[in-house]
């Protein structure tokens, strides 16, 4: 039967259509009736005392309809950290509040200190300049080392600007110190991950309304996780009842992380709405996205690999600091310790792993999960340092990782950092890797390269990551202060069509096309009427939402889990309709049929009935045909890849360009292989952006200099090549019904390291005594190292 | 306020902008056409892309009285007659030239002013084509792929997955 | 945007009076001033959209002589053959939904210090000519952003004498896409002339050394032993200031190559 549109079809997005004839829905295009608009006051600077804030002049501004400070919200709650992290003395991490709008202090360029709401957008931006705001200039946080010693605070209640000191694991502190200590080799390497604009090309938007009848708000927003949105409002910000609270998040231009978090602005809009009774809508222009989007990365570590005579890993130890910026964003706690110094093993044999992470406030935008969290970082330190271990050992760099490799016999098998990997095969990878690259052919291409003058290099890498966040108990012990279950409802409606109903939400990974491809694989019916519902707290179930790489292997097992009850219900009623016992039931292609009889019953003949229990047997089933599962996973997921990158520089101008990249990934199974393949390509660019031109740069006053497209650079099509992926060597993750990993944010995982390894290859090859450049390795970064290195 | 009369779509339309009323907010503010996207404040983006007598624009970087008199052609009038994907739009989902979709109208529209200018582009001249189009999600592979479709070319060899 | 009226003149004279408004500014093809304008950096009373001057578009040629309309694109000019050096640069500004409202006279006007166009001007000793007056370019260009025109003056057109051979090359500043070292080399019987445009903090200037070794002998290899100064470069995210002042040799003796 519908094969075609089953597990593992290639199915066209049936998204697409709404999108390519101009006809989605995103937050903007919406327009509420009577709706009025807000503008937000911004700090200029990126640290001061608020000494006053005269918004008199601004209230009497034609068409204005209500200004809001600080003030109005000093009796509501903050917006919270999502984890807790303990120091390693105990000590839970610090947790200053983080407001509405600012409050006493802003502290970082783009804080919201007030906001107008007027009749029209440059209504309410006229009345923002006439709010005159006395902030008294303090001297700016912005170097992780100045902060830590420093006396001046970013927040001067909790008198230090050191979030936590976490140690991980801290039982292995002094083996790991001893084995590198005593090592025959250690490979050190200190490096800086470059913090990053998640750039959505959707800026942030929302509209907050009211309904003073009946105490209900809605709040149409840019998330990634509407449930997640409405409980943090109601449960520590605003404390709106939940159930007086409809959060939707519809159509949404990209999200890579940014939009998981609840901001201050969908708070803001929703209290103005009740005030003002009209709805209020807020639009982020460009350089707000870039001042007050959480950004992404921004660690500064000390890496060291020891090593035996052989080659073999004998331990990591790492040194991080990481920036959390001005305030704690809701994830922003759990990206650079579980996130980051869990995968510090890789994908190795190594017995001893031991990270330290101290996080830093500063006064800049808050830093949170991007596409990747926490594993791009340690991907980058382990899969650098094994790069240059191999060069000062004369290895080979794709020998050396073989060599360490967990073999395929090991799992399942306990890292060293504390996870337990439940399938894989790093040495097919490698194989497939090399095959599907070209490794062989390299020489041949790099003479083609030095023949026209340029210095060409290879770059290899091998990563692993976990996904699919994950269980609740483990997370829970870890300090995670929310479940990380999801949560599907399959309802078959009378006339046999099927809406799901998930808690995952669809910014760009088609969800609804891959979602009803399971159902109709599992139900033999065609995916064509299946249909997903996403986004609207209202009609959902309560799920987690969609980051982590997640979607499937999470809500996607709740889809799987909740049509199993659907067929176990409808063999009930169809055993009664053919007058057997269910035992006797076989569900193939959408007919229910007894075996070696001829007796069957559609799928849909059996929902009619389930709707019309005529002759029904109401003692033993109830009528209708409706169910709903949470899944909460047993582990994380491991996906895990090899890639090669070749890259060509130029000697006069520094110049990198990609000429060649390969990704071969393991996702477990997989649905849709063309989104899959789409969502490598789109990691890919992310994570070759971040190598070569993404970089947010403060200046030593807080003032954000790369805070619009003039100054940061997006990686554009002319910037890449096309790209080489495979996902053929799939090892299935035991663990979930799928046998699915996640694959969205891979490509933005393996790529950095590989780029940057094939760079310091090329310059390598071309007599440049250079063993490390940070990222983004621009055309000045690497003409300047060329000039030092001389 | 002024009384700007314009073609959009082929269809006759007016209203009363200020002089500061961008291309773009009249076509989603004024007539409701909301596929035009706005994603920055610097003319870069490119998902603003319409065209104005049959040449690509950056609507965010145009006032509506300068289109005064003009035909602007706007992604929700690119499907043929009966309402289906026209070869474009088409291509972009075959191809999956699109995730988010929020680019996805500007990319559309500037493909289009492409083949009308080069009617079979090079892999390189698509590349260098849609320098002012920025796309976060696909990494530009399937974009390329799919207006190269677009055009009749076989792209089967195009590092095919 | 604060708002401001836009006015469409329909003659060079209708639009000079109504450049004699208060807070009166030119509107060329708009791709600089309205982002300027979204930043609310700027305040007119009245943008006067020279777009509709029909007298000020238009490339013609005659002898050795291109005059291009100040309201002409980016576009018109790339697709223009007369000139092959200045249609080469024309294509590489901005992109091509920017070049097909930017125009020469709005980009000269602005003197943007990494714009492409001033380059070109500066290096065929082009006639800027404007509703009152023609200036020369060596006078023109006065420093980043600061040109010779008087308030209220509009650049009718520009008039270049066309070399025997030129050319353009743009080493991008990878974000804007501006130049951030762009270099436009024009070999005429008079001699060689070299202006570089991204680079110095004093916007587009004449590399007098190198226009003097190109002039001896037109080819790379006159570069060599020659070398630019770092004291007046620009130092930013994108480069160093010695990177800027290397990269300015490099660049040129690529133009020089590209051109030969």
């Amino acid at each position: 039967m519908p094969r075609d549109t089953g597990i593992g079809a290639a199915t066209l997005r049936r998204e697409d259509v709404r999108f390519l004839t101009g006809t989605g829905e995103y937050t903007d295009d919406i327009v509420l009736a009577k709706q009025t608009y807000a503008v937000f006051a911004r700090s200029t600077v990126a640290h001061g005392k608020i000494k006053s804030i005269d918004t008199s002049a601004a209230a009497q501004m034609p068409g204005v309809l209500a200004v809001f400070t600080g003030d109005d919200f000093v009796d509501v709650g903050g917006n919270p950290a999502g984890w807790l992290i303990n120091s390693r003395d105990g000590e839970p991490m610090k947790e200053p509040k983080r407001p509405v709008l600012a409050h006493g202090k802003v502290r970082h360029v783009g804080d919201a200190y007030a906001a107008v709401i007027a009749e029209t957008v440059e209504q309410a931006r006229d009345a923002v300049e006439a709010i005159e705001a006395d902030i008294e200039e303090l001297p700016a946080i912005i170097d992780m080392n100045a902060a830590l010693s420093s006396s001046t605070y970013v927040h001067d209640e909790i008198e230090t600007n050191q979030c936590f000191d976490w140690g991980w694991i801290e039982d292995n502190r002094e083996a790991t110190d001893t084995a590198i200590k005593n090592a025959h080799h250690v490979t050190t390497l200190e490096l800086v991950n470059n913090r990053l604009v998640p750039n959505a090309m959707e800026p942030r938007a929302s509209i907050g309304s009211y309904k003073a009848s009946t105490g209900e708000y809605t709040l149409h927003t840019t998330s990634q996780n509407p449930h997640l949105t409405r409980l943090l409002i109601s449960a520590f910000v605003l404390g709106i009842p939940e159930n007086m609270l409809t959060v939707i998040a519809p159509d949404v231009g990209g999200g890579f992380g940014s939009k998981i978090y609840h901001y201050g602005e969908e708070a803001l809009v929703l209290a103005a709405a009740k005030q003002v009774g009209r709805p209020v809508k807020w639009t982020a222009d460009r350089t707000e996205s870039f001042l007050t989007d959480a950004h992404g990365r921004d660690h500064v570590t000390k890496i060291e690999l020891a090593l035996d005579a052989e080659g073999n890993f004998l331990a990591f130890r790492t040194d991080t600091k990481a920036n959390v910026g001005a305030y704690l964003s809701n994830f922003s706690t759990a990206t650079p310790t579980f996130l980051h110094g869990t995968l510090m093993g890789g994908n190795y044999t190594v017995p001893l792993v031991y990270v330290n992470v101290k996080a830093v406030f500063t006064n800049t935008a808050p830093v949170d999960a991007y596409r990747g969290a926490g594993r791009p970082e340690a991907t980058y330190s382990i899969e650098r340092v094994i790069d240059k271990a191999a060069r000062e050992l004369g290895m080979d760099p794709i020998e050396l990782r073989r060599k360490n490799f967990v073999k395929p016999d090991q799992y399942p098998y306990a890292s060293a950092a504390g996870l337990e990997y439940d399938a894989g095969n790093y040495d097919a990878l490698m194989d497939k890797m090399e095959e599907v690259a070209d490794i062989s052919g390299f020489e041949a291409r790099r003479k083609a390269s030095e023949a026209k003058g340029l210095m060409r290099g290879l770059g290899v890498n091998a990563y692993i990551e976990a996904c699919g966040i994950a269980p609740s108990n483990l997370v829970g012990v870890l300090g995670s202060r929310v479940g990380l279950y999801d949560a599907a409802t399959v309802r078959v409606n009378a006339t046999g069509n099927i809406s799901v109903m998930v808690g995952a939400h669809s910014h760009g990974q088609g969800h609804e096309t891959a979602f009803p491809q399971v159902v109709s694989d599992m139900l033999g019916i065609d995916a064509s009427t299946i249909d997903i519902v996403h986004g609207d707290t209202s009609k959902i179930p309560f799920g987690m939402g969609t980051y982590g790489s997640r979607s499937l292997a999470v809500c996607g097992s709740a889809v799987v889990r909740a049509t199993e009850k659907i067929i176990v219900k409808a063999k009930k009623i169809a055993a009664h309709m053919l007058e057997v016992t269910d035992q006797d039931i076989s569900l193939n292609d959408g007919v229910f049929s007894v075996e070696g009889t001829n007796k069957s019953v559609t799928f849909g003949e059996v929902a009619l009935k389930a709707y019309i229990p005529h002759d029904y047997p109401l003692e033993s089933i109830e009528p209708g045909l409706e169910e709903t599962a949470f899944y909460d996973p047993a582990n994380f997921t491991y996906p895990s890849g090899a890639y090669a990158c070749e890259v060509e520089v130029d000697p006069e101008t520094g110049k990198v360009r990609v000429d060649r990249m390969c990704a071969v990934d393991d996702f477990g199974n997989v649905i849709n292989p063309m989104i899959v393949t789409g969502q490598v390509h789109g990691g890919l660019a992310q994570g070759i952006g971040q190598a070569l031109v993404e970089q947010t740069f403060y200046d030593e006053y807080g003032q954000l200099l790369s805070a619009s497209y003039m100054d940061y650079t997006m990686p554009r099509a002319d910037d890449l090549p096309m790209f080489q992926v495979d996902h053929s060597q799939g090892t299935p993750c035991v663990h979930n019904p799928l046998g699915v990993k996640g694959c969205g944010e891979a490509g933005a995982i393996g790529s950095p390291p590989t780029v940057v390894n094939a760079v310091v290859d090329a310059l390598q090859s071309g007599g440049h005594n250079i063993t490390h450049i940070d990222m983004p390795v621009t055309p000045v970064r690497v003409w300047e190292a060329m000039q030092n290195a001389k | 306020m002024t009384k700007v009369t314009m073609t959009v779509n082929g269809k006759a339309v007016s209203g009363d902008v200020e002089g500061r009323t961008l291309l773009s907010a009249f076509l989603r503010e004024d007539q409701g056409l909301t596929g035009t996207h706005v994603g920055c404040d610097t003319s870069q983006c490119g998902a603003c892309v319409v065209h104005v007598n049959g040449k690509a624009v950056k609507s965010c970087t145009m006032f509506a009285s300068e289109a005064n008199g003009a035909a602007v052609d706007t992604v929700e009038g690119q499907t043929n007659a009966d309402g289906s994907l026209n070869v474009i739009q088409q291509a972009f989902q075959d191809h999956h030239g699109l995730q988010c979709g929020f680019c996805t109208p500007g990319m559309v529209m500037s493909a289009a002013a492409l083949l009308k200018e080069n009617p079979t582009p090079s892999e390189a001249e698509v590349r260098e084509y849609l320098e002012g189009n920025i796309c976060r999600c696909t990494g530009y592979h399937n974009i390329v792929k799919a207006i190269m479709a677009a055009s009749g070319q076989d792209v089967s060899a195009i590092a095919a997955e | 945007m604060y708002n401001f009226d836009v006015v469409t003149p329909n003659t060079i004279a209708e639009a000079a009076a109504a450049m004699a408004g208060d807070e009166a500014q030119a509107l060329g093809g708009g791709q600089t001033l309205i982002p300027t304008l979204k930043q609310r950096l700027a305040s007119p009373n009245t943008l006067v959209s020279l777009s509709g001057v029909s007298e000020m578009q238009g490339i013609t040629k005659s002898g050795d002589t291109l005059r291009i309309g100040g309201a002409t694109t980016h576009h018109a000019v790339a697709s223009d053959g007369s000139y092959p050096g200045l249609s080469g640069l024309a294509g590489q500004i901005g992109d091509p939904a920017v070049r097909n409202r930017g125009t020469i006279g709005g980009s000269l006007a602005n003197n943007d210090p990494a714009a492409c166009y001033p380059a070109a001007a500066l290096a065929s000793g082009a006639t800027i000519i404007t509703n009152t007056r023609e200036i020369a370019a060596d006078d023109y260009f006065q420093g980043m952003f600061e040109t010779a025109l008087e308030e209220g003056e509009i650049i009718t057109a520009v008039s270049f004498p066309i070399p025997q051979a030129a050319n353009y090359q743009k080493f991008v500043q990878p974000a804007s896409r501006f130049a951030l070292v762009g270099v436009f080399v024009a070999k005429y019987a008079s001699g060689v002339r070299v202006a570089v445009t991204g680079a110095s903090n004093d916007g587009v200037f004449r590399w007098t050394e190198a226009e003097e070794a190109l002039s001896r002998d037109f080819s790379a290899a006159a570069l060599e032993g020659l070398s630019v100064s770092e004291d007046d470069m620009i130092s930013d995210l994108h480069g160093t200031a010695r990177y800027r002042a290397h990269l300015i040799k490099v660049v040129t003796a690529r133009a020089v190559t590209a051109a030969s």
